[in-house]
């Protein structure tokens, strides 16, 4: 993949008068085009954009793409994404015109069949969550823990009038995106801390929870890979004060089928089908986030939401007076949903619960290679991804997670996710994903030894093979030069 | 075993190897009461074959823009897409590869961000583009937060009741629980009053949302508006249709300070309305406040140029619960697409399908009169245009609907006062004959109901 050397700019290959020809000619009278919007409303030019040929556009991404690492080509064990593989079905069965060329606003009566899609995924995501109700509306991940956060104040300025609960409580091992979406629906965060075993410290916990605490956001398998046993007890004591338990869905991939939220006590959750369902990551999106929630919240959810008939029409509920509106335009994302859909309906109750089975062993296995080398400091068993820590490899030898994350891009397998979560020093959190053989995970672990054992000097230089090295960063921040510019 | 390697063996040797006899003592730590003790009540597994034909079978009850002529348009368009950008776009190695947290695998990615952040600047003429947002109404919204970050007074939001009434719905929906207020001036006969707009805006206002074309195609008067904005020391944020600005004054020219858009007419299908592409640009001095992603260019430790995600700080990364946005990822992949769009259409191309879509919208709009669909809002439009239906807006486009012809969107669900009223949308796309076709539909349908 790295024998390619980096483009040139687009704009740097644009010649004058060059184009592409694609649309017809006028056919319909091709009048002045000042005579039909006044002069004060035009530009006098073209925008100022490239001038290419086709096979300049073609050749300039194709190579392109080739300077990226992706899961068709290479194992990406990144931590907390679950990359893991995307069904070219899936791919196939989105392109079919049925979907592409549907309008947001054409009559329910001529949508029937993706409604159908849309209400099944609604049905499968209330059942797979143990809860009542579900929006598929939430474009990605954090906006769904802003709806569902939104959500939850409704409720409670409908179930409370005249007090208002103001804390949200959040771990330390968090994703950031979970106090920033409770700081955007008007909530102060209070963080509590992780004991040494990297769960939930209950008595802390304990202390910080009162009457003004709404919601408790946690992620369970945690971001160090762990599930919290507590949460039974967390739940006990958080409805015991009215408090909502919210549960971030981000790592859903290990318990499909073997353990649903809502059983466990949670009142509000969102997905991210881009990773536990297969959605492409697309270089960064697009993703969806819907939510699912217990009955006495669905009256809040974001509309619209696909409703069934009687007589077995699908239609758009879009009358919910008790909704906190929108967070989007239009249905959501629908491209997205749809994939999810035809994932879970390529597995089955069987086949979800396998990919749970199967992530976790994955981890495990992975996990029993290297952890001599790379220990991990919260127990010996993990879910689905775990946390190594380089923090006696970088005393005693100089390696940082930095380089080794580095040095393996040069094995041709892509880093791990580096310094994240913040409660372990010097961490490596790996994720392998149900989807990778035996013999790639011991072709990483093999990486990963051989590089705790090279020159650390040289490893501080790595990546050697791509064909950039390391970068300023700091650079790009100071003196950010974010376009091209002649 | 769909998308699974492990082979029966294989899990014998790694179960042994983790110290384990069965797959379900992985789960060991999920307390007994919490497993699930049935199967999920979810339809069995398919075979991609059986899979095949459930999912086409389905999709094939839809009637979309492939079956019926579309003329609907109120924030989603029937562009067309040219096929370089579906074939590039379809690549594996552009989407299934993930954010580029490490820049030097993922150069093909920043690149492509770069490019489109340095597109969508020189389309709008603003000083720089975020990597994107997830639609036009959340970019909207963004705009909307930026501008409170940067420009804090009271937190007053002036905004045109022209505005997409969704998009007005997500800022009402995002500003409940911050310590803002958004005042809306109403549209009358297709936009916003500008005395009364003016009047609106207070020296405390600290943004204004105007939209242009705004949600009925019609072109308000933007300098007016902007200058009243400006008077008060209001930041505009203008949401814009990005093929439009094959022929319009790009929005430096009339003085916005932040740019939004709904980029899925650039190479994007409709898709029942998602994924789209939230587009945001600005003006120098919003930079640290920007929301989402952004790629700069940088240098590797040898001096050659490259590219790499910048500026995290204003992220949830290191601010958490001090972030002015929860954005997390972007629509790397819908921006990659209309990066592709524009490199293929250049600038000529994209002034053509502006063009094209400004003259069959024009020449639809006299057609539709002719067959007693006057348009009813006087003033100048661009791709979309109201008209006034003598009759009931459902049932004749019930009938234009059985006729072949998405023939517009009602206009009563958001306007009660519109409850007569039709958008009509005209892209490129659409014949001389198409629309002859649509003015007999409506004339027909006209007639009957």
């Amino acid at each position: 993949m790295y024998k390619l050397d980096l483009q040139p700019l687009l704009f740097e290959k644009s010649r004058p008068g060059r184009s592409t020809a694609i649309l017809p000619p006028c056919d319909v009278p091709e009048v002045a085009l000042d005579s039909l919007i006044p002069a004060s409303h035009l530009q006098d030019a073209p925008p100022p954009l490239p001038e290419l040929s086709e096979l300049d556009v073609v050749r300039h991404y194709t190579n392109l793409s080739a300077l990226n690492m992706s899961i068709d080509a290479n194992f990406y064990p990144l931590g907390s994404c679950t990359m893991k593989y995307n069904p070219k079905r899936n791919e196939r069965l989105a392109r079919l015109p049925g979907l592409g060329a549907l309008h947001p606003y054409q009559d329910d009566s001529t949508l029937q069949g993706l409604l159908a899609i849309l209400y099944g995924l609604q049905q499968d995501l209330a059942e797979i969550a143990g809860l009542d109700a579900v929006s598929l509306q939430p474009a990605a991940g954090a906006q769904g823990e802003l709806a569902a956060l939104l959500v939850a104040a409704a409720y409670f300025r409908d179930q409370e009038p005249g007090r208002r609960r103001t804390q949200v409580l959040i771990p330390d091992s968090a994703h950031g995106t979970n106090p920033a979406s409770a700081h955007l629906a008007g909530f102060e965060t209070v963080t509590v801390k992780s004991d040494s075993r990297g769960l939930v410290d209950l008595d802390d916990f304990k202390s910080k929870l009162n009457d003004d605490v709404a919601v408790f956001m946690i992620t369970n398998p945690n971001t160090v890979g762990l599930f919290d046993p507590q949460i039974g007890e967390i739940a006990r004591l958080l409805h015991e004060r009215g408090a909502l338990l919210y549960l971030d869905g981000a790592n859903m991939n290990a318990i499909l089928g073997v353990v649903r939220p809502g059983d466990m006590g949670a009142d509000l959750m969102h997905y991210n089908p881009h990773k536990t369902f297969s959605g492409p990551h697309g270089g960064g999106g697009p993703g969806a986030g819907p939510i699912a929630v217990r009955a006495k919240l669905a009256p809040y959810l974001p509309a619209p939401i696909v409703g069934r008939r009687e007589d077995g029409t699908y239609f758009l509920d879009d009358d919910r007076p008790k909704s906190i509106g929108r967070v989007r335009a239009f249905f959501g994302n629908t491209g997205v949903l749809f994939r999810a859909y035809c994932y879970i309906r390529s597995q089955g109750p069987d086949g979800l619960k396998r990919i749970a089975q199967h992530a976790v062993l994955n981890a495990n296995y992975l996990l029993s290679l290297v952890k001599d080398v790379y220990p991990v400091p919260c127990g010996s068993r993990c879910m689905h991804e775990f946390v190594a820590s380089c923090r006696s490899l970088a005393k005693e030898r100089g390696i940082r997670a930095m380089d080794v994350g580095k040095r393996l891009i040069d094995y041709n397998f892509h880093a791990p996710t580096v310094y994240f979560p913040l409660i372990v020093s010097e961490a490596l959190m790996i994720e392998p994903t149900e989807t990778e053989s035996r013999d790639t995970l011991e072709a990483f672990a093999a990486a990963l030894l051989a590089i705790a054992a090279e020159d650390s000097e040289s490893l501080h230089d790595a990546p050697f093979t791509t064909p950039v090295s390391r970068l300023d960063e700091v650079k790009a921040a100071k003196t950010p030069v974010l376009r091209w510019t002649p | 075993m769909a998308y699974i390697a492990n082979t029966p063996d294989d899990v014998r040797v790694m179960l042994a190897a983790v110290g384990l006899d069965s797959l379900d003592q992985l789960f060991d730590m999920v307390p007994p009461e919490f497993r699930l003790d049935r199967p999920l009540q979810i339809p069995p597994a398919l075979t991609e074959f059986e899979l095949t034909n459930k999912v086409g079978g389905l999709l094939a009850q839809n009637e979309g823009a492939d079956r019926r002529v579309c003329f609907l348009g109120a924030g989603s368009y029937d562009h067309f897409v040219p096929a370089v950008v579906d074939d590039l776009a379809a690549r594996g190695e552009f989407y299934t590869a993930y954010t580029p947290y490490q820049p030097e695998a993922s150069q093909g990615t920043l690149q492509a961000v770069f490019e489109y952040q340095t597109l969508v600047a020189q389309l709008t003429g603003m000083d720089v583009s975020n990597a994107s947002l997830y639609d036009g109404g959340s970019a909207a919204t963004e705009g909307i937060l930026m501008a409170l970050a940067t420009n804090r007074r009271s937190g007053r939001i002036v905004v045109a009741g022209s505005v997409h009434p969704e998009y007005r719905r997500i800022l009402q929906t995002y500003l409940e629980h911050l310590d803002a207020e958004v005042v809306t001036v109403p549209a009358v006969a297709g936009g916003v009053d500008p005395k009364e707009f003016a009047a609106a805006i207070t020296p405390d206002t600290a943004a204004v949302l105007i939209q242009y074309p705004n949600f009925f195609g019609r072109l308000e008067d933007v300098e007016a508006l902007v200058k009243a904005a400006h008077a008060q020391g209001a930041a505009v944020v203008v949401s814009v249709d990005p093929i439009s600005l094959g022929v319009l004054k790009r929005p430096d020219a009339y003085g916005a300070d932040v740019v939004v858009a709904e980029g899925q007419g650039l190479g994007n299908y409709m898709s029942f309305g998602g994924p789209y592409l939230g587009m945001l640009a600005c003006k120098q001095e919003f930079l640290r406040k920007l929301p989402g992603r952004v790629v700069g260019q940088t240098t590797d430790r040898n001096g050659k140029r490259c590219w790499v995600l910048t500026l995290q700080t204003r992220e949830q990364h290191i601010r958490r619960e001090k972030a002015t946005s929860n954005i997390c990822t972007n629509q790397g992949l819908l921006a990659l697409r209309s990066s592709i769009y524009l490199a293929a259409m250049g600038p000529s191309g994209l002034r053509q399908a502006a063009e094209l879509s400004t003259r069959k919208a024009h020449y639809a709009a006299e057609a539709l009169a002719k067959v007693g669909l006057p348009q009813a809002f006087p003033g100048p439009f661009f791709k979309e245009f109201v008209v006034k239906c003598p009759k009931d807006p459902a049932a004749v486009l019930k009938k234009v609907g059985e006729a072949g012809f998405h023939g517009g969107v009602a206009l009563g669900r958001w306007y009660p006062e519109l409850s007569s009223h039709i958008l009509v949308a005209v892209t490129e796309k659409r014949t001389r004959e198409e629309i002859d076709g649509l003015a007999a539909a409506y004339r027909d349908a006209l007639a009957s109901v």
